[in-house]
């Protein structure tokens, strides 16, 4: 354990954003803009059946008549949604027979990112399916997967080889009318994962995917959609990275989940977007619409998620609680430094008898930063005995920064259970004194206190995923104090 | 003269209205006054009565209530219009100085002599113009940026309301009961602004009670502005208690300086929509501010209480509690924002909204918000919504007392916490039983006030 610490004590001493490599990778790039050709242009790049391009449309369309919304407690400087590349692919064979034929140069950028895609981290255990610049490159353990039954490819891939479980299910958690940023995904996503997870099938392996923008004006727009059928269960994990870059960059996927009957989708993500440098320039705009259905009675969904990247976040993973006795839970830890700002919580929509659904949100802010939780728990007329509580702390690290609790509850059901707390101090000088005079300094002993404020979280996630966790809130944390 | 006015589409008509009469609205109206009016009234028109659509009003559409046929009255006779204006009260265990407004318009102030030496209670277009460096001092100054559309409409029309000024060191030991009769023969809009200044050390309890005593519509904007100056102490408690077909809309802005203390308590016991926009600014440091309220609603009636706690300086305290039992098909809502701005160091926030829902068809939409800009600080918010304890309940059975006994015992337990903050001994006990009649049903209206139907008779507020 103390071996462990040290380990990551070096890292944190090592520096700031590690992940902030170029990789030159030979890219085939759509020209900058946005109009109906580009849309039809990325249809007919990926050979998309009829129905996608239809979908496209019909979202661009209705995406030019919408505005950008400006509720969220940001300050988004304005994007100009013209001056972005929407397509850009690592230029490659046309099919991949094994490990060999990946792109040199991409192997080597996921070495550093040490993710593992290579078959000798079989050990691992972990499938991965690799996004770069919005294209999936490579799906590993398919074949182990497809032995169960378990469909696990990108979205690309699925809307050719499963075009009617797609055309089922993409967009009915998120309508392409649902927001601005969901309907601009909608029209212009390039890429992204399909998990299928079949009737009464455990799915033995964490699913993965890893995203990471590399070229330069792009924007990255994947959409994820996993179904998990009766019976079954999967956890899927995401993590992203960018480089570092003067300009902002702007991410807006989409996440779906489809859970039925007894089903249980767990997903977490560890998001360390490039957050800009410590005077605010540069940094992701990472916009994301992720809401998971609970369609089937006793259905679960889990959200965790990890943030301490992008310059600016938006973004609410939701569980609409159609079942009976279906059960929504979101764990987040928000870390902002720097000039970042978060908006970030979850939905809770009750619909559906005996619901229950938990809340936990740690937000950590530093720097100038802004961090904000929002939330809405909503338990309609019909949701007999629902059943909420949300716990919503926010710490503070420095006097420039902000922490702000948007929550709302709307209830209409009189069995309903609903409670709501909510904390914002800073740490007490008396901890960190007992630290001190223990032989750690203060730097260790903040982070020491938030590993442990942040604790309840973290353990929500996968081994693996946990100890990256706790590494990147140590960076992320770095000169806040003194 | 009484003005009897068509809404249908509401800017235009309030629009016309404003236009047309605002010589009228401006005669005889103080200086300072009609300064602020064209601003006002753009910001009004600009942003026009609020719909669920505006964020701060997402849980109450104002339209469609400020809507219809509605007299307005421009003078003091068209409001008073006949009504004698020699009301008395008699609340026998409840000393108070009684001042009686109609309409809006001040009327009459019992026992003027009794009042503490250099105490100024009156009418605000009058008494603006005796205490000018007063009334120009204060007047419209603590309103906010945020340009809230009905307190700027208060202030575009707005014409005459109470003035009450104590001066520095004086205690006035008997709270001032505002008391607001609103009556006349047709549908009616009725504006009230009223100024309290409250100076140095000095002391004062203020209760706020409006009455509708005739059976029609009133759709009420008032605004009440206080400013609690240094070592200040200072009570409101606003009774509202209206028939089913009131809409009030009831704006408080309050004013801190350092040590002051203030306490602000809202007690919704009936009424058909009300909206209750509180602001309390700490202006200065060491200002504590305890913000309550109670809100009982049932048939078709809602509730909406938006508090703003703006900690603008330093080692200042806020305690928040709103409690609330809604009946039948009532809805109600609460958003308590509390905002710590850059340096506020060493606040303490506390916030705390609890919800009873009876019926099947009731609904509670609660928003909590924090806004923290400083580390060093203490915050925090809760806020429920669920029913009755099952448990507590059982235990009540087993010693023998009845499903019906055990309710009005629980939920009196609920709400009595509130009640138990108000710091007027007499007013806590009659709060206290019109509170447990109200949950017996044993209370209808404003159970002890003889007003109903009975003009120019005594009135008594509680």
């Amino acid at each position: 354990m103390a071996e462990d610490q040290d380990k990551i004590l070096e890292e944190v001493t090592g520096g700031e954003y590690k992940y902030g490599f170029y990789t030159d990778i030979e890219m085939e790039e759509f020209p900058k803009g946005l109009n109906e050709d580009i849309i039809r242009l990325i249809s007919a790049k990926k050979n998309e059946p009829e129905f996608m391009l239809e979908f496209r449309l019909k979202a661009f369309r209705h995406w030019l008549t919408m505005k950008q919304p400006n509720w969220a407690h940001l300050n988004i400087p304005p994007i100009d949604f013209q001056d972005i590349i929407y397509y850009a692919v690592p230029k490659k064979k046309p099919e991949l027979e094994s490990m060999d034929d990946v792109d040199p140069e991409l192997k080597a950028t996921f070495d550093k990112l040490g993710i593992p895609l290579d078959e000798q981290k079989v050990l691992a255990g972990v499938a991965v399916d690799a996004v770069i610049d919005s294209v999936s490159v490579k799906t590993t353990f398919k074949e182990t997967l497809a032995e169960k039954g378990i469909i696990f490819c990108s979205i690309s891939e699925a809307v050719q080889e499963y075009p009617d479980l797609v055309k089922k299910y993409l967009g009915s958690v998120v309508p392409h009318q649902d927001n601005y940023f969901g309907a601009l995904n909608a029209a212009v996503f390039s890429d992204g994962s399909f998990v299928y997870i079949p009737k009464g099938v455990r799915c033995p392996m964490e699913l993965s995917t890893y995203f990471r923008i590399n070229a330069m004006n792009t924007g990255q727009f994947e959409r994820t959609l996993i179904v998990a059928d009766d019976d079954s269960y999967v956890s899927y994990l995401e993590g992203c990275t960018a480089p570092m870059r003067d300009e902002n960059q702007l991410h807006a996927a989409i996440v779906e989940i489809v859970a039925m009957e007894r089903a249980e989708v767990k997903y977490s993500t560890v998001q360390n977007w490039y957050p800009g440098d410590k005077e605010g320039k540069g940094g992701i705009y990472n916009f994301v619409t992720k809401r998971g259905i609970c369609k089937g009675d006793y259905s679960k969904i889990s959200w965790t998620q990890v943030e301490t990247g992008s310059a600016i976040t938006w973004k609410y993973p939701s569980c609409v609680l159609q079942g009976d006795h279906s059960v929504g839970e979101f764990y987040s830890v928000a870390v902002t430094n720097n000039y970042q700002q978060a908006d970030t919580g979850t939905k809770m929509i009750h619909l559906g008898k005996n619901t229950r659904s938990l809340i936990v949100s740690k937000g950590v802010s530093a720097g100038k930063s802004q961090n904000s939780y929002r939330g809405l728990v909503k338990v309609s007329k019909k949701a007999e005995n629902a059943r909420n509580f949300s716990q919503c702390d926010s710490l503070l690290l420095g006097d420039k920064c902000g922490a702000h609790t948007f929550p709302y509850l709307e209830i209409a059901n009189n069995s309903a259970k609903v409670e709501h707390e909510a904390t914002t101090s800073k740490i007490g000088e008396d901890q960190i004194f007992y630290c001190n005079q223990r032989g750690l300094s203060t730097e260790d002993a903040v982070g020491l206190i938030v590993n442990g404020y942040v604790k309840e979280v973290i353990n929500q996630l996968p081994m693996e995923f946990a100890v990256e966790a706790q590494k990147l809130l140590q960076i992320s944390l770095e000169g806040s104090v003194g | 003269m009484n003005k009897t006015c068509r809404i249908v589409n509401l800017q235009e008509e309030y629009s016309q209205l404003y236009q047309e009469h605002r010589s009228m609205i401006e005669d005889g109206a103080p200086e300072k006054m009609n300064a602020l009016r064209a601003k006002a009234f753009e910001t009004f028109i600009e942003k026009g009565i609020p719909s669920n659509k505006v964020e701060a009003y997402k849980y109450t559409n104002l339209q469609p209530y400020f809507k219809g046929t509605l007299d307005i009255a421009f003078s003091k006779e068209a409001a008073l219009n006949g009504s004698s204006n020699k009301f008395h009260c008699s609340v026998p265990e409840l000393d108070t100085h009684n001042v009686f407004l109609i309409n809006g318009w001040f009327a009459h102030l019992e026992d003027a002599h009794q009042l503490p030496e250099g105490v100024v209670v009156g009418s605000i277009r009058e008494k603006a113009l005796e205490y000018p460096e007063v009334f120009e001092k204060y007047y419209g100054q603590n309103l906010g940026d945020d340009n809230d559309a009905m307190a700027a409409m208060n202030t575009a029309f707005a014409q005459d309301g109470a003035f009450v000024y104590v001066p520095k060191g004086v205690v006035v030991d008997k709270p001032i009961q505002l008391v607001n009769i609103m009556t006349g023969e047709n549908d009616r809009l009725v504006f009230q602004r009223n100024l309290i200044v409250v100076e140095d050390n000095a002391q004062l309890k203020v209760m706020l009670c409006d009455h509708t005593i005739s059976p029609q519509k009133f759709v009420i904007n008032n605004l009440t502005e206080v400013f609690a100056n240094e070592n200040s102490v200072f009570d409101v408690y606003n009774i509202q208690n209206q028939h089913n077909l009131t809409t009030q809309v009831s704006g408080m802005y309050v004013h801190q300086k350092k040590y002051s203390n203030i306490l602000t308590n809202n007690l919704t016991l009936h009424s058909g929509v009300t909206r209750n926009n509180i602001r309390v600014t700490m202006d200065d440091e060491n200002c504590e501010s305890h913000v309550y309220g109670l809100y009982l609603s049932d048939k078709n009636q809602h509730v909406d209480n938006y508090s703003f706690i703006d900690h603008a300086k330093p080692h200042c305290q806020s305690f928040e509690l709103f409690k609330g039992v809604m009946d039948d098909s009532a809805s109600a809502a609460f958003t308590g924002r509390v905002l710590v701005r850059p340096d506020a160091q060493q606040t303490n926030a506390y916030q705390s909204n609890n919800n009873l829902l009876l019926t099947q068809n009731a609904k509670i939409n609660s928003k909590p918000q924090l806004e923290i800009y400083a580390d060093d600080v203490k915050c925090s918010h809760g806020a429920t919504v669920g029913q009755l304890d099952d448990d507590a309940m059982f235990y009540l059975k087993a010693r023998g007392i009845n499903e019906n006994e055990g309710r009005i015992l629980l939920m009196f337990a609920f709400a009595y916490e509130v009640i138990e903050k108000i710091r007027v001994e007499p007013l806590k006990e009659n709060i206290r039983s019109l509170v447990e009649k109200r949950f017996r049903g044993e209370f209808d209206k404003c159970d002890s006030c003889v007003v109903c139907g009975h003009q120019g008779a005594s009135v008594s507020c509680l």
